[in-house]
């Protein structure tokens, strides 16, 4: 009889499932991924940010750091856009045109003031951040979300950066004025498709 | 007869008993627990909280980039700053909605990407307050855990970060590191203006 007691009992035990809310801080590490992934799952932000490394090196100190810092700091005004539920009419077409225009400016070096570079950066930076700032996933923490993409952005800009680096060599130069070219080709063919 | 029917309603009652207090009950904390004990689950919380550890890196690297006096004061005042707060904390009611932590990311990142000379006594006064309010947060949340002693964790590990960090960004001399920590500060304070888009969309 004591054994189907304590059967009883374990079973109890064992079937008598906890109900356990939030213990478990989901979606945090996924949020911090998803962030990290997304600048780079299109191309068109791929190479727009890694032409605003390139032309900031081109155009050397203080460009070089300026640009950089311009970029998030506008990228994040214009998420948080998004997120306010501001529309921004064509961003896709904006994101498009960014890379037109940056690669062209790789393409030319092109040497305006300081303040024009930096504002045309955060110009575009809008565009950008507003794409990133709408697509965050349901669930997911929004901070480390925000985290993983304005690293990422930093990641793709000092890729650009290093690229420019070889702009010291004369066949360097020339590499990056092909670069240049390619870039803005291919914001050519992104803006086809934005309005196709 | 009788001994075997008490024995009997003696074990349902030690079964019934044993179940209702043994039984799991609803988990509803979010803090980290270590097992390890309460200091090391203040450390944990600390290291695994985002709002609260990136202000706090971002403290080290303004100190760092304002140099040695700075860096001597926010090493000792800011910790003790955190400290207070999170006793005062301790005695609290619940947390803000609005995510005051987006303040500091803000604040301490346009410091540092802009590069700004505050003098030391304003950044000692600042990087105090900074101190006080994220404690205070930390001082709610672990309230029904690690307490007082998970404060004093948090505390030390605030100490040696701040040292670390202050001390490794005052070592470095080349001019183009100077630039990484301002662009690292440029991602801290567009974090702090995401924050605040998040908490308006209700997803922060």
């Amino acid at each position: 009889m004591n054994f189907y007691i304590w059967f009883l009992v374990l079973a109890v035990y064992l079937v008598w499932a906890p109900s356990v809310q939030a213990h478990v801080q989901q979606g945090q590490a996924i949020g911090f991924i998803t962030g990290l992934e997304h600048p780079w799952s299109g191309l068109d932000h791929v190479l727009a940010m890694i032409a605003v490394g390139i032309w900031g090196a081109q155009l050397g100190i203080p460009a070089l750091w300026i640009l950089p810092v311009t970029f998030p700091m506008v990228m994040s005004m214009g998420a948080m856009m998004g997120l306010l539920g501001i529309p921004l009419p064509g961003i896709e077409i904006g994101i498009a045109v960014s890379a037109i225009l940056l690669g062209a400016m790789v393409l030319g070096e092109v040497r305006p003031k300081l303040f024009i570079a930096a504002v045309m950066v955060g110009f575009f930076a809008i565009f950008h951040g507003h794409a990133h700032g709408t697509e965050l996933p349901a669930g997911q923490s929004g901070l480390l979300y925000s985290m993983g993409f304005v690293i990422a952005t930093g990641v793709l800009h000092g890729i650009g950066i290093l690229i420019g680096t070889i702009h010291r060599w004369p066949v360097g130069k020339m590499a990056l004025r092909g670069a240049g070219a390619f870039i803005a080709a291919m914001g050519f063919f992104f803006l086809w498709q934005a309005v196709a | 007869m009788r001994k075997s029917v008490a024995n009997r309603a003696g074990l349902f009652f030690a079964a019934a008993l044993s179940t209702v207090l043994l039984k799991p009950s609803d988990a509803a904390a979010h803090l980290v627990t270590t097992g390890m004990g309460p200091v090391y689950d203040g450390i944990g919380h600390l290291l695994l909280t985002p709002e609260d550890l990136v202000p706090a890196l971002a403290v080290a690297l303004y100190a760092g980039l304002r140099g040695r006096v700075s860096g001597k004061r926010v090493l000792f005042f800011f910790p003790l700053a955190w400290l207070l707060g999170g006793l005062a904390g301790l005695f609290a009611g619940s947390m803000p909605t609005f995510p005051l932590s987006a303040i500091s990311f803000l604040l301490l990142g346009a410091l540092i990407a802009a590069d700004l000379h505050l003098p030391d006594n304003v950044f000692t006064v600042l990087a105090a307050a900074i101190g006080i309010m994220h404690g205070f947060f930390n001082g709610i949340a672990l309230k029904t855990g690690p307490a007082g002693l998970g404060l004093l964790g948090i505390m030390a590990t605030l100490f040696v970060l701040v040292a670390i960090v202050s001390a490794f960004i005052l070592s470095l001399k080349p001019p183009w590191t100077r630039i990484v920590v301002r662009v690292a500060g440029s991602w801290v304070a567009a974090m702090g203006l995401l924050m605040v888009g998040w908490f308006f969309r209700g997803q922060g």
